[in-house]
């Protein structure tokens, strides 16, 4: 007997920790690290509401199926960004990247 | 009362690895935590009665995300082990937004739902369901991708999503022309 709160909860503390990441880490790589794990913490809401409350539809499970395919592509795109940048300064700390702040 | 250690130590291995991801210097390391982190999160899918996106998570986070994040470590090299701390000025604003965020999100989930297990009043438990729902429940999902009434459209789009991902990363990360010495 898990209550949905728990659920809820875990995932509320997995999405600040990936904020937390997101907001104060240098590193471009550790920032997409960090966006990684507010996505499965958004995926960890959707699964709990759809067990605890539409079992018998399908619209949760749905949403945390297409959460993982924008996830896939979104890593595959800032990490070709980042290996890109990476070549051309060589450096992906993003304190050093304010060629736009001018 | 079994859910409920399954539940503690999948939640132990979420959090743990989760925070040891935004702490540690070592940005292989952190990799590494990154994905023991999505094995306690596809544990917790698995928990929840969603055995095929469990079986999704273990493919596409551990398997294929993972992998490229520690390809990406490995091509930026030198960028592994700093010296100076791995975070920016903004840390101490960042741990007290954050906190103070989870502060809210805390008091909100307490307002709306019981914190203590208890019989299905107010989703105290999982709402008890004929089983056959949830073994169909994939089943239904990947009709209800491909029914005209369902969601076929966003599906297409998501297809077309990866293909212009795919393409784009290949176009990003291919080298110009006079670039090549610094490969």
């Amino acid at each position: 007997m898990i209550p949905l709160s728990w659920y809820l909860l875990l995932s509320a503390a997995l999405f600040s920790v990936g904020l937390f990441g997101v907001l104060a880490r240098r590193n471009a790589i550790a920032i997409l690290m960090g966006v990684e794990l507010m996505l499965n913490a958004v995926n960890i809401n959707l699964i709990a509401f759809w067990r605890y409350l539409t079992p018998d539809r399908s619209v949760g499970m749905v949403w945390a199926t297409f959460v993982l395919t924008v996830a896939a592509a979104e890593a595959a795109v800032g990490l070709a960004l980042i290996i890109s940048i990476y070549r051309n300064r060589d450096s992906v700390n993003v304190e050093e990247l304010d060629t736009l702040k001018n | 009362m079994s859910q409920q250690i399954v539940f503690f130590i999948l939640a132990a291995i979420t959090l743990t690895s989760a925070i040891a991801v935004v702490a540690l210097r070592n940005l292989f390391h952190a990799a590494l935590a990154l994905m023991a982190s999505f094995l306690g999160v596809a544990g917790i899918y698995i928990l929840l009665e969603a055995g095929f996106l469990g079986m999704a998570q273990l493919l596409v986070y551990i398997g294929a995300i993972s992998i490229l994040i520690i390809f990406a470590v490995m091509m930026t090299r030198r960028m592994m082990q700093t010296r100076e701390t791995p975070f920016n000025s903004q840390v101490v604003a960042a741990l007290i937004g954050t906190l103070l965020s989870f502060a809210v999100l805390v008091v909100v989930i307490g307002q709306l739902y019981p914190l203590v297990p208890g019989t299905d009043t107010m989703l105290g438990s999982a709402p008890a369901v004929d089983p056959a729902i949830i073994e169909n429940s994939t089943a239904r999902m990947g009709l209800s991708f491909v029914s005209a009434d369902g969601y076929v459209l966003p599906f297409e789009a998501a297809s077309v999503l990866l293909l212009a991902a795919l393409v784009g990363s290949i176009i990003i990360a291919w080298p110009r022309s006079g670039e090549e010495e610094n490969l």
